[in-house]
């Protein structure tokens, strides 16, 4: 992708010979002005909060006693980081963000394999059909599955008393193994649409030809595939299964309707809701956002440092 | 197009069956429950065995005993995320026309911001703002969600729109102007009709985002004043305390998700290339 600025050569170069000319530095005031509002908005209900949330948590500070605030320095990281709670919380989020990646990665590829094959015909009703999930509000989704396992309004016992397990007096929320089958279940439901097209998208851009070429070659149906265009994807598949792994990472809705953490199902951002809202912990549940965050920004840079996942080539691409 | 021989017929029609029923069978599963009788919740049937609308009326009719808190807190989504989605779109086509057509020292910074943004915790940023809204009144008020939905709107609106914008040719305008179209003529009739579609499926998609916002919704309100419908729903009670609110939950869901199904079957190419061009393209 180029810039209109980009094809004019002669500018640019007698641009770069006068150093910053009265044009240039017109265009990036015109910039600014333009994008500023924006990245100002971004800014300020981001990176404000965030430090208000550190500075928040170098302190001893309840709502319920807003007078007895005092400075403790890194105490409520201490707090928080010998708390069982919080390792598990951190141990059942990982479970679920590994466990939802690795089965939306395969669900998502056979989709979008799906669609990218399929004949003109079918290929706006598949589309169509793959959307309804992604537009769906989590809540419901949530809903729709607990409602379904349920003990009580449930079917999905009675379809499946034949497997051995499960009969009707199974209640699937009231053990941790169960109660995270359905809430993966419905988190995968929801979101596997998101990876299956961004991945349809990396599919599209794999040249026809190199697939043609190996068919010619006499390949296999699962040569060309991971030969031929698993190798051509990479980056797609990469920045899917980062921007889907940050996304599982914060999950909270699936987990707050269908046990409210109960049974060992607390995850990270859920404590972090019930220690600053639910019990008015502002100290602690700042110290537990700041490590939520922290721990997003670890994922990012294990990606892009260890994985080198391309995450701004769209950005280098503008610039 | 070339024919297809009998096996890959059926193969296909298989294949659509099965992504139909993967798409479909949770919401059809809610619609049933919705007309289920309350007191034939429990029979293990997934169809109601008598159809009903009793549920539908908890929530709709005068009276019914989640009317005030469903038709409020639909309201409040709808103005909310309505208001948070305009202020998105409009900020962020300001900003990807700059991206797209500027060449300005920051550009890329304003890009990485925006993903930044898009992959922050939200519950990170929910306990200094509930602190900071009670203390400056904008806890349970429709700008207190306002301005935190923003950070939800706004990323993957400049996404989009920038991916959108560089695409099109803005040569046409020159084009027009050279042929003696005025300035305003020329961007008008040139690069209107081509950058609007890439708006409106923007506006959609952010849309989606606010109206599916769950972590802001039950954290920064408290009564009917601000609360959108996906917090609504996680207060619902039965129309006794005997009674588990299943029904009218069912229903209320059903209700959000209509529009949401007709605006997905209306606009499905345009949602899938927003998509995809944001996110890959970039």
């Amino acid at each position: 992708m180029t810039t209109v600025a980009d094809k004019r050569p002669d500018l640019r170069d007698a641009a770069a010979k006068a150093g910053r000319s009265d044009r240039a530095r017109s265009e990036a005031r015109l910039g600014w002005l333009l994008a500023g509002p924006a990245f100002i908005v971004m800014l300020a209900v981001t990176l404000y909060p965030i430090l208000q949330a550190f500075y928040d948590s170098l302190f001893n500070f309840r709502l319920t006693a807003p007078d007895d605030r005092s400075f403790t320095g890194l105490n409520n990281y201490a707090v928080v980081l010998s708390d069982p709670l919080f390792w598990q919380a951190l141990g059942v989020t990982v479970f679920i963000t590994v466990v939802t990646v690795v089965i939306e990665l395969l669900l998502g590829f056979a989709l979008a394999l799906v669609m990218h094959r399929a004949i003109t015909q079918l290929r706006g009703l598949l589309r169509t059909a793959i959307l309804v999930p992604y537009g769906i509000i989590t809540v419901v989704s949530a809903f729709a599955w607990f409602y379904a396992f349920d003990i009580n309004s449930g079917y999905v016992n009675h379809w499946f008393a034949w497997v051995p397990g499960i009969s009707t007096d199974l209640n699937w929320f009231a053990q941790q193994g169960t109660s995270l089958f359905v809430i993966i279940m419905s988190e995968i439901w929801k979101t596997t649409p998101f990876i299956s097209l961004l991945l349809l998208a990396g599919l599209s851009q794999v040249p026809t030809e190199l697939e043609e070429a190996a068919e010619v070659d006499g390949a296999t149906w699962w040569q060309r595939l991971t030969r031929v265009v698993l190798p051509n994807m990479k980056a797609a598949i990469m920045v899917a299964v980062l921007f889907r792994a940050l996304d599982a990472f914060r999950i909270f809705d699936n987990v707050f309707i269908m046990t409210n953490g109960a049974n060992g199902t607390e995850v990270l951002s859920l404590l972090a809701y019930r220690t600053s809202i639910g019990r008015l912990e502002i100290g602690l549940g700042s110290a537990i956002s700041v490590l939520l965050f922290l721990c997003v920004i670890l994922i990012c840079w294990v990606a892009v440092k260890l994985f080198k996942v391309d995450l701004a080539g769209g950005a280098r691409g503008a610039g | 197009m070339k024919q297809l021989s009998t096996r890959a017929k059926i193969a296909w029609a298989l294949i659509t069956i099965f992504v139909l029923a993967y798409a479909l069978f949770p919401i059809v599963s809610i619609f049933a429950t919705s007309f289920k009788l309350p007191s034939q919740l429990n029979l293990g049937l997934f169809w109601p065995k008598t159809w009903t609308t009793v549920n539908y009326e908890e929530i709709l009719a005068p009276g019914g005993s989640a009317q005030t808190l469903f038709l409020s807190s639909l309201r409040n989504s709808i103005g909310i995320s309505l208001i948070a989605t305009a202020i998105a779109v409009v900020l962020a086509t300001l900003a990807a026309y700059a991206i797209a057509r500027l060449d300005f020292p920051g550009k890329r910074m304003v890009l990485l911001t925006a993903l930044g943004v898009s992959i922050f915790p939200v519950i990170s940023i929910v306990t200094p703002l509930f602190n900071l809204w009670r203390n400056i009144g904008l806890y349970d008020t429709w700008l207190g969600l306002i301005i935190p939905y923003l950070s939800l709107t706004l990323p993957i609106s400049i996404w989009t729109l920038a991916a959108f914008f560089r695409q099109i040719p803005w040569e046409l305008e020159q084009a027009a102007q050279v042929d003696g179209a005025t300035t305003w003529q020329a961007f008008r009739k040139a690069i209107v009709p081509l950058a609007a579609p890439g708006v409106f499926t923007t506006a959609l998609i952010a849309f989606f985002i606010a109206w599916n916002d769950f972590v802001y919704g039950i954290s920064l309100t408290s009564t009917d004043r601000a609360r959108p419908v996906p917090a609504a729903l996680a207060f619902f009670t039965g129309a006794s305390q005997f009674e588990e609110p299943t029904g009218s939950i069912s229903a209320a869901a059903i209700i959000v998700t209509i529009p949401v199904v007709i605006l997905v079957l209306l606009f499905q190419r345009q949602i899938v290339s927003g998509l995809t061009q944001g996110a890959v393209k970039g």
